[in-house]
């Protein structure tokens, strides 16, 4: 083609192109950052990238803008005025460091989990954790426990993966999907390319969701379901599946616990519990000799109704029979749930009938051989096309562990776990169940250290983190008999607790990328309000705070030390299959991080600075017998950090070749084989191995063999866990471990070993009259999971929100579009603009989460929209229950995980007046950046590289 | 005035095909092509109080989302907006300098910014609201298609389509000729319905949208045993093995 008029077709994009992963969120895909005259130019996704394979989102296109934030953090701060005076100077890295280092060495001498470390949305967890593991802290966790540890949690405990990071719907073959609780998150790429799939393919999506945004437009059907009421639906589905027959009983005996035998004896400290021979195998009665047997005998024919006696004349029954009882009672049917759930009765026996339409009737067989861990062949691999995704609209709800549960009950019953359209795991899952060791931190090695990782999986109350009397060792409560399975931490009690010093005081909170004075505390007012209090003495009631961030955030004037981070196009990191891997139902992978640009500040990353933190403090594994750090950096450590012999950070291109996969000695050329390789690297699994992994000899051997499971046995699905069955007995007062009796009877509800549905704790306790309407918040596509609605290009799209409610319901209300309204709930009020819409539940009103700045903040102008319209439905919500008849304030959290309950919040709603009207409120005093800040009228990114 | 060209003989028409029945409304690819062409044939892309009161900048691709219908009926539809390179563009006709124009070789319609004079005409010809004005420059702005990606020849053949196209995360924008009765494009448009935003006008959009669809799934009623799970118990009844 020949230029005309002025037209370049022969230009390439920059003079560079570096293949790096993306930040702009969780999903993790892979991208190419183009650059011209060593500056940024276009950033574009990775065509062969596993995660997004080509495509990006509007966050990860709009990266060019946070990397060239003027919020950018440029130097060490230290406090000088009053916490959030926001009064800094800024110091040398050195002083820095010093003082956090002083610091932290007395309190590690002294007592070791008066440093408390929470991460925000941290991709470097098994490097954060394990500083934190050998500092000698239990007082470690990320950001799961306001985020998705019911999804997490109950998929570990019942199928050994979960939705989201540890499985996938199978996009290539499912005839229907039921989307349930998902608006716009979790994940952003990987589902909208999965959508495309199925809708190219004409596959039937059902989206279940009180609000109708985003994936759930362009369902085929909508379900707008009352918020809270999901595994209500759900069991409700199972009553229709049972009652019609329409299950799979050979996958339920192969691959599940369906058929072991429960011991029926009421009152005992066995009741519930399986029955075992000698050696500790669970029990089944084989139909073909009437004997009982090893629950994983063989060809035997397993009972799965009516009641057995056992050798020593109990009586057991299938944990299978147990179900069906429970869930075939009129109060499970579609008739005695419709009016709870906001569902008509005939639309959850359409989608039950549907379900088992394609379940039973369009089966998906593909002509693959395989064996599974019985040792039997099979010809083909035949699939249930029924896929399932679930995410915040379940996991932010305190009955959200049990509602998933019932969620993975559904799969199995139907024998739709990893089979050929169904959902499968994203290897290196499916895991044994538990998927780990428990959780450390009740004693320590002779060196300091913990003895494992603080956060764990406990596998009954012997491995709960309490004390004599029961209660918490950690500071947040987890795995204590207020969460007794926070397998995420809880990281929305972290500032409420440390303040409250319930059960210690701490010393120094060190908190990374999260924004807990504002959008991650479930109540920024009083997040602020316990940062700044003082004892009688003067001085602050949590005495040090550390924070790291690379923006100027709410949180910043809070802290006491604060370390500028890089942003994501200036530092390495690994995506690492000892945490948060990318791995999908093809294979494992993970991937890096690499330095596209240097940084024009005095930032550093704080993966770096949390490595010579560890060598400064001689911690073990960080620093050798003479105390010499053992790491020069984070890239230092992604290639030569062993946590088992073989086993690193990085999985792949291991060896002294550079061809061993997830085991293999370091590779000194490890970081050179991934750049070379695009930044990521992945295992394709043969086809015998893509499919039933939980059963699969070839694919469980592989995955032994590459050190991403201990064992290579058959992990059997948990459709009756024993586990939450061993808690309920110590609630009923068996065992050596006993819970505090202010929980025994909340405990003995809620650790069900088959699913339950309960109201949400928090509705329970607040009066449904004074508060009849559930408020809930969404996250923007094009920000979800994101750090950046000060960003440039972000924020056109959206800048304020308001708060939606649904026609009828603001009819009756009085108010009409963009009136401003007051939402009370028991908690306090705010002042926000209505929008009225069509697709919402009736008894919902709802909100963009995080779009509300706090004047000043982020260095936007003190009148952006994001400060004079944007609005956080936060600052209504309680970390905190209303107190018991005791006066005890519990934690608005899941009783069984521990997860924040912030989408359990009840509001009513009303007209302001005209003296309310006019700005949203709370409306707190306007920060002041600790930095010159100089923001341009215009932006003409990209005039410059034109005219050069 | 500016007159049209008579397509030349063999010539493409290219163009995009825009899936509404797949599109979430997310605007990956709205962001893609500011980045792409903020910094490309039309640079820059200008914003205007970016970190101010009100943010607002030139976007070629711009994404709206809205309610259609009342009720259980009602559907929420999300709808992408760009240049539809149209056979009989009255913003090319309006143009007292021949600044606009549409090339005869694809039907692509352009800009040139050397002669465009900011008289902002064509942004009032065109209905689709498709033209956006860069104040700072005084002129008139607008999607290129990517002409700087489509045609760039340091670029490996797949990836010679428009970023819109190819960063779309649910692929539900294809590019092509729209000529070529066996382009993915037409034959997309052949098979499911697509159609024209505001034929009655008569600019003849050469973008076409697709419309919404329904999938489902017939099935026959389930038995119902009242939860006495007789239909269970036969199931039930079949020998099974471990």
């Amino acid at each position: 083609m020949k230029a005309t008029r002025g037209i370049d077709y022969s230009s390439p994009i920059g003079d560079e192109v570096a293949h790096t992963t993306c930040y702009m969120c969780a999903c993790r895909c892979g991208i190419k950052v183009h650059l011209k005259d060593s500056q940024l130019r276009y950033i574009e996704g990775n065509r062969d990238h596993p995660v997004n394979r080509g495509v990006l989102c509007a966050k990860g296109s709009a990266g060019i803008m946070n990397v060239l934030s003027p919020a950018r953090l440029r130097k060490p701060l230290k406090r000088v005025g009053e916490r959030g005076a926001g009064e800094f100077e800024e110091i040398e890295w050195e002083e820095a460091l010093s003082i956090i280092t002083e610091r932290l060495a007395n309190i590690r001498a002294t007592d070791a989990k008066r440093f408390v470390f929470f991460t925000g949305r941290d991709q470097s967890q098994s490097l954060t954790g394990y500083f934190a593991q050998m500092f000698g802290s239990l007082n470690f966790a990320a950001h799961g426990g306001f985020c998705t540890v019911n999804m997490a949690a109950a998929g570990l405990y019942s199928v050994g993966g979960a939705f989201w990071e540890f499985g996938e719907p199978d996009w290539d073959y499912a005839k229907i999907f039921l989307l349930i609780g998902v608006a716009e998150d979790h994940d952003s790429n990987p589902i909208k390319l999965g959508l495309g799939k199925l809708k190219e393919r004409g596959a039937k999506i059902i989206a279940v969701n009180p609000v109708r945004t985003g994936y759930g437009a362009i369902a085929d059907e909508f379900i707008g379901i009352t918020p809270g009421t999901d595994g209500l639906f759900v069991l409700a589905l199972v009553h229709c599946l049972l009652d019609s027959g329409q299950i799979d009983t050979e996958f339920l005996v192969r691959y599940t616990n369906a058929h072991y035998l429960v011991i029926d004896a009421p009152g005992t400290a066995e009741h519930g519990l399986f029955a075992r021979d000698e050696s500790g195998a669970p029990l089944c009665l084989d139909r073909a000799d009437g004997a009982l047997k090893p629950a994983s005998t063989i060809g035997a024919d397993p009972v799965l109704l009516g009641s057995v006696t056992l050798l020593d004349g109990r009586a057991a029954c299938p944990a299978f029979a147990i179900l069906a009882e429970r869930y075939l009672t009129p109060d499970c049917a579609p008739e005695a749930v419709a009016a709870r759930c906001g569902i008509p009765a005939e639309t959850i026996r359409r989608v039950a009938a549907e379900l088992a339409e394609v379940a039973f009737n369009q089966p998906v067989t593909l002509n693959v051989p395989w064996t599974d861990t019985s040792g039997r062949r099979h010809e083909t691999m035949q699939g249930r096309p029924v896929a399932m995704h679930a995410m915040r609209g379940i996991s932010a709800h305190s009955n959200g562990f049990q509602t998933c549960r019932a969620i993975h009950m559904l799969q199995m019953l139907l024998g739709a776990v990893d089979t050929p359209g169904s959902w499968r795991y994203k290897s290196p899952y499916p895991k044994p169940i538990p998927a780990g060791p428990p959780p450390c931190g009740k004693t320590h090695l002779e060196n300091g250290a913990l003895a494992g990782s603080p956060l764990g999986f406990p596998r009954g109350p012997e491995d709960l983190l309490v004390d004599e009397a029961g209660e918490a060792l950690r500071l947040d409560r987890a795995f204590s008999w207020d969460a007794p399975l926070g397998v995420h931490g809880l990281m929305h009690m972290a500032i409420a607790e440390a303040h409250a010093q319930d059960r210690y005081p701490i010393d120094t909170l060190m908190i990374y990328m999260a924004n807990v004075a504002w959008n991650s505390a479930m109540n920024p007012g009083d997040a602020m309000r316990l940062l700044t209090d003082k004892n009688p003495d003067g001085s602050y009631r949590i005495p040090f705070f550390i924070l790291a961030d690379a923006f100027f955030s709410e949180t910043v004037p809070y802290a006491d030390i604060v370390l500028p981070d890089t942003t994501y196009l200036e530092r390495y990191d690994c995506i690492s299959l000892l945490d948060r891997p990318i791995g999908s139902a093809h294979g494992p992978a993970d991937a890096i991080r690499i330095p596209v640009l240097k940084p024009d500040r005095d930032v550093r990353p704080f993966q770096d600075v949390l490595i010579d933190l560890a060598g400064r403090l001689k911690l073990p594994n960080f620093a050798d017998a003479e105390g010499k750090p053992l790491y020069s950096s984070y890239a230092d450590y992604m290639v030569r950090h062993q946590r088992k012999p073989g086993v690193g950070p990085l999985a792949g291109f291991r060896g002294a070749d550079g061809d061993a996969i997830g085991k293999g000695e370091v590779n000194p050329d490890q970081l050179d084989r991934y750049i070379a390789n695009g930044s990521f690297w992945r295992h394709h699994l043969p086809e015998d191995q893509l499919y039933y992994k939980h059963a699969n000899q070839a694919y469980l051997q592989t995955a032994k063999a590459m050190g991403l499971i201990d064992c290579d046995t058959q992990i059997t699905l948990q459709i009756y866990s024993e586990t939450l069955q061993k808690f309920r007995l110590a609630a009923q007062g068996h065992g050596a471990h006993q819970p505090p009796e202010r929980l025994r009877a909340r405990l003995e509800k809620v650790m069900d070993p088959l699913p339950i549905w309960y109201e949400p704790v928090e509705a329970t306790m607040v009066s449904r009259e004074e508060y009849p309407l559930h408020a809930l918040t969404q996250r923007p596509m094009a920000m979800y999971h994101s750090w950046g609605s000060q960003n440039a290009w972000l924020r056109q799209i959206l800048s304020e929100n308001r708060l939606y409610l649904n026609h009828e319901t603001a009819a009756a209300l009085g108010i009409a579009d963009e009136d401003w309204v007051v939402v009370e709930s028991r908690n306090g009020a705010l002042t926000c603009q209505a929008r009225l819409m069509e697709g919402v539940n009736p008894n919902t009103v709802w909100t963009w989460n995080a779009i509300g700045k706090r004047s000043g903040a982020w260095t936007l102008d003190k009148q952006a929209p994001e400060a004079e319209r944007g609005f956080l439905l936060n600052h209504i919500i309680s970390e905190y229950l209303p107190p018991d008849a005791n006066g005890h304030r519990a934690s608005n959290s899941d009783p069984i995980t521990g997860q924040a309950a912030w989408f359990d919040l009840t509001v009513r709603v009303r007209k302001a007046t005209d003296a309310e009207a006019g700005a949203t409120f709370p409306h707190h005093e306007p920060l002041r950046a600790p930095f010159r800040v100089e923001n341009p009228e215009h932006l003409q990114f990209g005039a410059k590289l034109e005219t050069r | 005035m500016t007159s049209l060209p008579q397509p030349a003989p063999n010539a493409k028409k290219l163009g995009l095909v825009i899936d509404l029945d797949t599109c979430v409304g997310c605007h990956a690819c709205a962001v893609n092509c500011k980045e792409w062409n903020t910094g490309g044939h039309s640079a820059p892309l200008p914003d205007h109080q970016p970190y101010g009161e009100e943010p607002d900048g030139v976007w070629f691709n711009r994404i709206h989302s809205f309610e259609a219908g009342c009720g259980s009926s009602s559907k929420t539809v999300n709808f992408p907006r760009s240049c539809l390179h149209c056979e009989n563009p009255q913003c090319v006709t309006v143009c007292p300098t021949g600044a606009s124009y549409k090339r005869e070789e694809d039907g692509i319609v352009l800009v040139n910014a050397d002669i465009c004079i900011g008289c902002k005409l064509c942004s009032w010809a065109c209905p689709y609201g498709a033209r956006e004005f860069d104040e700072l420059a005084g002129v008139m702005k607008k999607c290129t298609l990517c002409i700087d990606r489509i045609y760039n020849e340091t670029l490996p053949e797949a990836e010679r389509e428009p970023a819109c196209v190819a960063t779309c995360p649910s692929r539900a924008r294809h590019f092509g000729d729209f000529n070529d009765p066996e382009s993915k494009v037409s034959k997309l448009v052949a098979a499911r319905g697509g159609v024209d935003l505001m034929p009655e006008l008569g600019y003849k959009p050469v973008n076409k949208y697709l419309p919404p669809r329904k999938a489902s799934i017939p099935t026959k009623p389930q038995e119902q045993g009242g939860g006495t799970g007789n239909a269970l118990l036969r199931l039930l009844d079949k020998v099974l093995s471990r």
